[in-house]
């Protein structure tokens, strides 16, 4: 059984058809990549899955179970984590903050609690905190010493983006939807992040879906790669299969594409 | 040629004139008239008049720091500069007295009246007194020039100087009172004369101020430096240890206060009470809830139905700490029957719908439908006060009511602290950044707000209990919409988001200028209190915006940019570092 599986899913903002009856599945231990022109209902397509919007048809199913019409935190709340491709941090919040924060929908100790200070509240605090550090030092030494307790606005544009799937880990969730997880990096660290999403599914378990447009991670990262072009899904397979597709090649250039090795 | 900024001086000497007109269009020159400040010299109001002369001056000519560029030295521009500031103002001036003494404008503006031009000229008249009425402002606006010539260090000492004496002579009524309290009231006959200070009294603080200020400026950087120290575990440690200072001295104090002061800082108590829980709705959970007072009003009235005799609809006479927990859900029902419409509003339309509730509240205690259990417009009365085994704690005891309400606060202090800390509070803050995203990163929007709204309740509810209890009745009239402004003014002022800084806003608004039917230490400002009230919220809204003592959080978000500059220029010198270690290495 996949672990995602959308069938048919639609929405249009006015006149514009976003999102036209899109089929996906996603089974478990998987790395898709969504790509697409700009436009092409990538973004829209994973609002749709997180709740953000409601699909004006079509089902989607996670572990099985119809998540349309969930809240967004419901959505979370039963596995499903992202990041955004305009960076939305909460900035004015320190990192280990940021992370602490996204384990909300695990922890349970609530205002009685707090008050009364229960040991209850004590332990779980210090797990929070513990398990936040864990995550943060999945980066190596970016996010950790001294900028643990930086405000997430001080940080730079690459670790703000680290930062981001720090936070979506902290929900711990089963699937993890990455917008565009490289934008802004320079070729190193485009490098260093691909190598982490392949660990995020090696170590953690992640199954991972990404938007992306540099077409060198794609090729290293996906183990299928889905194409999206005006809302509707134009192309579906392995990076080599896809990238030869001449669908795919006319929606993106109308002329032969030759990835740059 | 002088290099004067002609168009800053011209600016601050308008501001200047503009304010003087102001001051003297609202009346306040004739209401003070016969308050002394300093006698025989100063009344309150020539000091409400001239106050920002000087500062106009001292501002007209102050150069503002740029990196890299050289101050022009300071000299003869700083006092022509500051002259011609008080000039224009004092031009402005004399101008209006002009106005207002030929024509008859006393239909539209009550105070334009021929004792106010004898006032603004000295009892001179028109046109004799107007050469004085430039040339005082002119004189003041030179003084403030010539501040600029002074080193830093006796700056400081001459403003510190007039502040305290300033501060001494306005708090006349506290500072008697403490004096006799510790039996030295031949001093405080000495030093006042009908209320003013002697005017050799106010030299002798003023050179008192200044002599000491030197050197404790000094240890009060080294202090400062001490208690709010980088290391975050001291900080808490030092931090906890000056609560426990505040609290120490909050238990003495009210000993050596007289019932009068007593009285103000208990309306401060209350006040802050209610500030601390709508601190949690509008700091935390960044909901602005414009009808706050709905739920002080819902305590209140349930604690006299309760407990009063003479309670309209029913005779039940619960002691008070029966009523209380009954009072508290309530509130919290309340809580959650306005927040459940409004929740998935955001922002202004949230204001606006929860100004219209405590509208609402407020109409139906009023209203003859409901006159029947609260009274209407007569409210309930006969409420009897807090007994505590050994004494009762009611209106006319204002020691015993401020040492409650200080519990009380002390009580929602920790209740925000504890739930700012926690993971309950990080959810409200995570609210306030990004609703969208608190929500995708699994934070359940509407129970987060729902949470924020019956705490907030819950508090507002409290301060209503202890309300009803200390005042001995409640009438509708008591919970105006001005309340939930004055409070919500209370928390922007002091510092949203703050604990402490919430404490500020009340001791400084409530205690000082006094709230609404409650009058502060400077009592004769009653009058004026709105309007102060106004121009202080918009000072801050322009020139600190995060409050007197703002959280650390909201400061960063009002001043990202200067902070991102800061870290720009740290990160370059930690790069220039980098390379010399580069270098001696290499």
């Amino acid at each position: 059984m996949a672990l995602l599986d959308t069938r048919g899913v639609c929405k249009s903002f006015g006149g514009v058809q976003a999102v036209a009856g899109v089929d996906m599945q996603v089974s478990e231990g998987e790395i898709v990549s969504v790509i697409g022109p700009n436009g092409a209902g990538k973004t829209s397509f994973f609002n749709l899955v997180t709740g953000l919007y409601s699909p004006d048809s079509g089902e989607i199913l996670f572990e099985g179970q119809s998540i349309v019409g969930l809240q967004s935190s419901d959505i979370t709340e039963a596995g499903i984590a992202r990041t955004f491709q305009n960076v939305r941090l909460f900035l004015n919040m320190t990192v280990i903050e940021n992370v602490m924060v996204a384990q909300h929908c695990r922890t349970r100790a609530g205002a009685f609690r707090a008050i009364l200070r229960t040991p209850f509240l004590r332990r779980e605090e210090a797990q929070i905190k513990a398990r936040a550090e864990d995550i943060l030092a999945f980066f190596g030494s970016r996010l950790v010493g001294y900028r643990i307790d930086q405000p997430a606005f001080s940080l730079s544009y690459a670790n703000r983006r680290r930062l981001e799937i720090a936070r979506a880990m902290a929900t711990e969730p089963r699937l993890l939807l990455l917008d565009e997880p490289v934008a802004g990096m320079n070729p190193r660290e485009t490098v260093e992040l691909t190598a982490l999403i392949r660990k995020l599914r090696d170590e953690w378990g992640l199954t991972v879906v990404v938007i992306e447009h540099d077409m060198r991670v794609v090729r290293d990262v996906s183990d299928r790669v889905i194409v999206l072009d005006h809302g509707v899904k134009i192309a579906e397979g392995s990076y080599d299969e896809v990238s030869s597709d001449e669908a795919v090649i006319e929606a993106y250039l109308g002329r032969p594409w030759e990835p740059d090795s | 040629m002088i290099p004067i900024d002609v168009r800053r001086v011209m600016r601050w000497g308008s501001m200047s004139g503009i304010v003087m007109v102001f001051t003297a269009a609202v009346g306040m020159l004739q209401a003070f008239e016969d308050r002394v400040v300093v006698y025989p010299v100063l009344s309150l109001g020539y000091l409400m008049l001239l106050w920002f002369a000087p500062l106009a001056g001292y501002q007209a000519t102050s150069t503002p720091v740029r990196m890299g560029v050289e101050d022009p030295p300071r000299g003869l521009r700083n006092l022509a500069g500051g002259t011609l500031a008080g000039l224009w103002g004092g031009c402005i001036l004399a101008a209006f007295t002009l106005v207002v003494d030929t024509f008859d404008l006393r239909e539209v503006f009550v105070a334009f009246s021929p004792r106010m031009v004898e006032l603004l000229t000295d009892g001179r008249g028109v046109p004799d007194g107007l050469p004085l009425t430039v040339l005082l402002p002119a004189a003041l606006g030179l003084a403030g020039g010539a501040c600029h010539l002074l080193a830093a260090l006796a700056r400081r000492r001459l403003v510190l100087a007039l502040e305290w004496t300033l501060v001494v002579a306005l708090l006349e009524p506290v500072v008697s009172q403490v004096l006799a309290h510790i039996g030295l009231v031949a001093v405080a006959d000495l030093m006042f004369t009908l209320r003013a200070l002697e005017w050799w009294a106010a030299l002798a603080i003023a050179a008192l101020v200044a002599t000491v200020t030197g050197r404790t400026g000094e240890s009060f950087g080294r202090l400062r430096e001490h208690l709010f120290a980088a290391d975050p575990a001291r900080r808490t440690r030092n931090s906890v240890w000056l609560a426990a200072g505040v609290v120490a001295l909050l238990v003495v104090v009210p000993q050596l206060l007289g019932s009068v002061l007593s009285e103000v800082l208990a309306n401060v108590g209350l006040f802050l009470l209610m500030g601390l829980g709508l601190n949690i709705v509008v700091g935390l959970a960044g909901m602005l809830d414009l009808g706050y007072v709905a739920f002080f009003a819902v305590g209140a009235y349930t604690v006299g139905v309760l407990t009063s005799p003479l309670s309209p609809r029913f005779a039940l006479e619960w002691t008070w700490w029966a009523a209380l927990p009954v009072a508290i859900v309530v509130s919290a029902i309340t809580g959650v029957l306005v927040a459940l419409p409004v929740i998935r509003m955001r922002g202004d339309y949230l204001a606006i719908v929860t100004l219209g509730f405590g509208e609402i509240v407020r109409i139906l205690f009023l209203s003859d439908w409901l006159s029947p259990v609260f009274g209407g417009a007569q409210g309930v009365l006969g409420i009897p006060g807090i007994p505590l085994g050994f004494t009762v704690v009611s209106g006319v005891d204002p020691q015993g009511v401020l040492y409650f309400a200080l519990f009380f606060v002390l009580v929602a202090a920790w209740i925000s602290w504890s739930l700012q800390q926690s993971r309950v509070g990080r959810a409200w803050t995570a609210l306030r950044e990004d609703e969208t995203v608190a929500a995708a990163m699994g934070i359940n929007v509407v129970r987060a707000k729902l949470n924020a709204f019956i705490v907030g309740a819950v508090l507002a509810g409290f301060a209503g209990a202890l309300f009803a209890a200390k005042l001995g009745s409640v009438f509708p009239s008591s919970f105006e919409l001005l309340v939930s402004i004055i409070i919500l003014v209370v928390v922007i002022v002091g510092g949203m988001g703050n604990i402490p800084g919430v404490a500020v806003g009340a001791v400084v608004l409530i205690g000082v200028l006094g709230g609404p039917n409650v009058p502060g230490l400077l009592a004769e400002f009653a009058e004026f209190k709105l309007l102060i009230y106004g121009a202080l919220l918009v000072f801050m809204m322009l020139r600190r915006p995060e409050g007197l003592l703002p959280s650390v959080r909201r400061s960063r978000e009002l001043h990202a940019d200067d902070l991102g500059q800061d870290a720009w220029l740290g990160g370059d010198g930690a790069l220039t570092d980098a390379a010399g270690d580069g270098r001696a290495r290499g």
